[in-house]
């Protein structure tokens, strides 16, 4: 599989993948009302692409019950200024238009998605490292991708798999995931993520300035980052939790044929027999 | 199938070997040969006389020349090897070795210095096992790999069986050298006495890397075939040269697989192969439940002697064991004190998408425009589907979930990412 790639593009150039999340169950009680986030991701997106003219940004946003692509900037038409903002009035309404379909998708499964329903957060890194996959076929000559993904829902533990096979693959092409967390509670999914692949996780302190957050800690490209100092988080918890209790423990029996972990040792694994 | 002549590559060593016999008394040199009749062939053309560098283009309908598309071919390749190994594991309850320790037997005997592999045998076999160690250790962390070499008759053991990658590959890239007859026999008694020490747990398995084409060996080899059977070791073997029949033996009688290479390209595909956990016979390792540890970072502050290279580190940048507290540089490993597995979560994770692997997609068939409404890209790239004269490409349609992914997605999905995007997009409110 495709590893390290020639560098044949300038140096800082950067595709930028941004994983939104609008689960509706989570903006509604959220301290930061979701126009206003949309409109910092929206000035985000906008000075990565001033930095550079070859920079891309692709958005993908992750509901409670889909995902899609919401914005592409190679999509654009290459016309200057006024096009623009009619590129960034179409993301808008496509934010629009995915929210409600992902609503009416919601509510015709109709069973009991709680307040802690998480978003589909393996769905969009899949949907994310698929795009990168084809960039990475187009040829030598291709801008450095990197994710960035902005979660404000808790972690869904049913995803676990799906979320640490997309990380082991983004690890094997070099592409960093970046984290900020736009919720009250750590993800601990985001942070292995950024830190096995090499990215930045950031938890902002007040929301409000998070367009100056966004764009200090985030807008640089991978070539730049090595002559910043970024953000780094102190422990990261690898401890697994037990299968039988769900509690994290330093030391447990792990099952030899489907790799099951409990915290006493028994005589048949629950799982495989 | 995979004997001599099979194919274009396997033409190679006929030619140059006879070409040498015929003019013993000539220095050959590197770039330039001989032919029968003593001129000199340049290496362009050798690409015409040895390699039949037309075999690679095809005609189309009209008798013009066309390159070959690759791209449908390479498709075709994967997902025949894709099918043969889902119904293979269709047909039995999944099982799989996950916890594998595994020797790889290199043969230096004379036979692997022959040139039909440029440079030589030993170097391409050496160069290609790098790759296979990494990907191993990439697909099992939880295994452990030992290198055995086969020299003079006699099997030496080149490392120790470890659960890091870097000391075999330092062992590989030093100096090898070629000499003697090989032995089968000699190599599977030395690895039979090692694997015997190993946990109950684990798998044990042996690869043997195989150029020459003969075996001289002490005794009768049908009962070291025996003992290795008795002690449930899986031997597999790929050979450089020939099919032989005491190879495919083996590997017939133990549940391996015998494979010959025809090529380089080839040789590495059929290694690469081996690296993904084969399905495991039940009876062949105890299910137990292996004490394992997590261990956390230490504080910043702590300094402290890690007790793999006896230097000074402080606690960040290593791990503590939760049984005995010593620092450890790397996981996963042995703690060298109290001799517990120490492993983090995403090792274990690393091994899941071999327990819950992608189900292979269906072949969707070009459609004109009209018909299929609604299918613009593939869903995982974007990628538009369609060829320029309206019709659909070929591509395929995950049979769970209902999306359509072009042919580079698919191979994707399948070989890396081990997770369906249309089915992970989804909500499933049903129990998982």
């Amino acid at each position: 599989m495709t590893s390290a790639h020639s560098k044949l593009y300038s140096d800082d150039v950067s595709l930028v993948v941004v994983v939104v999340d609008t689960n509706p169950f989570f903006w509604a009680t959220a301290a930061l009302p979701f126009a206003d986030f949309f409109a910092n991701l929206v000035h985000f997106v906008n000075s990565i692409l001033l930095l550079n003219h070859l920079n891309r940004v692709v958005v993908i946003a992750s509901g409670v019950s889909s995902c899609a692509y919401i914005f592409d900037s190679g999509d654009a038409s290459p016309a200057g200024g006024v096009g623009v903002a009619a590129t960034f009035d179409k993301a808008s309404r496509k934010v629009e238009e995915f929210i409600a379909q992902d609503a009416h998708a919601t509510a015709s499964n109709s069973s009991a998605a709680s307040a802690n329903a998480a978003s589909l957060l393996s769905g969009a890194l899949s949907l994310a490292m698929c795009y990168i996959q084809r960039i990475f076929r187009s040829g030598t000559r291709h801008p450095q991708p990197r994710i960035l993904c902005l979660q404000g829902s808790p972690d869904g533990p049913e995803q676990y798999v799906a979320v640490m096979n997309s990380i082991f693959s983004a690890q094997r092409s070099m592409v960093p995931i970046d984290s900020c967390i736009v919720g009250t509670q750590d993800s601990a999914f985001l942070q292995q993520a950024s830190y096995i692949t090499g990215g930045v996780y950031l938890k902002p302190q007040e929301l409000n300035g998070l367009f100056q957050y966004l764009a200090a800690v985030f807008a640089t490209d991978l070539h730049s980052r090595t002559f910043l100092r970024l953000p780094k988080t102190l422990g990261v918890d690898f401890r697994a939790s037990c299968f039988c209790h769900k509690k994290t423990i330093d030391m447990g029996y792990v099952c030899s044929v489907c790799l099951s972990i409990f915290c006493k040792n028994q005589k048949k694994c629950s799982t495989c027999g | 199938m995979y004997g001599v002549g099979g194919g274009g590559g396997g033409f190679n060593a006929p030619s140059t070997t006879s070409g040498r016999r015929r003019n013993p008394g000539d220095e050959e040199e590197d770039e330039e040969e001989e032919t029968g009749e003593g001129r000199v062939l340049e290496a362009w053309e050798r690409a015409y006389a040895d390699d039949r560098s037309w075999e690679a283009l095809q005609e189309d309908e009209s008798g013009l020349l066309r390159p070959i598309d690759t791209k449908t071919l390479v498709h075709a390749q994967y997902r025949r090897r894709l099918l043969l190994r889902s119904a293979a594991d269709a047909a039995v309850r999944i099982q799989k070795g996950l916890i594998r320790y595994l020797y790889i037997v290199i043969d230096l005997s004379r036979a692997a210095s022959e040139m039909d592999y440029r440079p030589s045998r030993m170097a391409v076999v050496a160069k290609h096992a790098e790759a296979f160690i990494r990907e191993f250790f990439d697909q099992n962390p939880l295994s452990h790999v030992g290198l055995v070499t086969i020299k003079d008759g006699i099997s030496h053991r080149l490392t120790d069986i470890g659960g890091s990658p870097e000391s075999q590959i330092k062992a590989l890239l030093g100096k090898l050298e070629c000499s003697g007859d090989s032995s089968l026999q000699n190599a599977l008694e030395l690895v039979h006495g090692y694997l015997d020490q190993v946990p109950s747990y684990g798998h044990k398995e042996v690869l043997i890397l195989y150029s020459a084409l003969n075996t001289c060996d002490p005794g009768d080899i049908m009962e070291t075939i025996e003992k290795c059977k008795k002690s449930k070791i899986r031997c597999s073997i790929i050979g450089l040269a020939a099919e032989i029949f005491i190879c495919k033996h083996i590997c017939e009688e133990t549940g391996g697989s015998y494979t010959v290479a025809l090529d380089e390209s080839h040789f590495k595909e059929l290694l690469l192969e081996h690296a993904p956990p084969p399905p495991a016979i039940a009876e062949h390792a105890a299910a137990n439940l292996i004490k394992m540890g997590f261990p956390q970072r230490g504080a910043e502050d702590l300094i402290s002697i890690c007790s793999c290279h006896k230097k000074i580190k402080s606690g960040a940048e290593g791990y503590i064991c939760p049984r005995c507290k010593v620092n450890v540089c790397e996981l996963p490993t042995e703690c060298r004190t109290c001799g517990l597995t120490l492993v983090s979560s995403p090792h274990l994770a690393r091994s899941y998408h071999h327990l819950f692997p992608v189900a292979p997609f269906d072949e969707v068939s070009s459609v004109p425009n009209r018909i299929q409404r609604g299918v613009q890209n593939c869903f995982g790239c974007q990628q538009n589907l369609f060829n320029p004269d309206g019709q659909t490409s070929l591509h395929v349609r995950c049979p769970k979930c209902s999306q359509h992914f072009c042919l580079d997605c698919d191979i994707y999905i399948h070989e890396s990412l081990h997770n369906c995007p249309g089915c992970e997009s989804q909500r499933s409110f049903s129990s998982q």
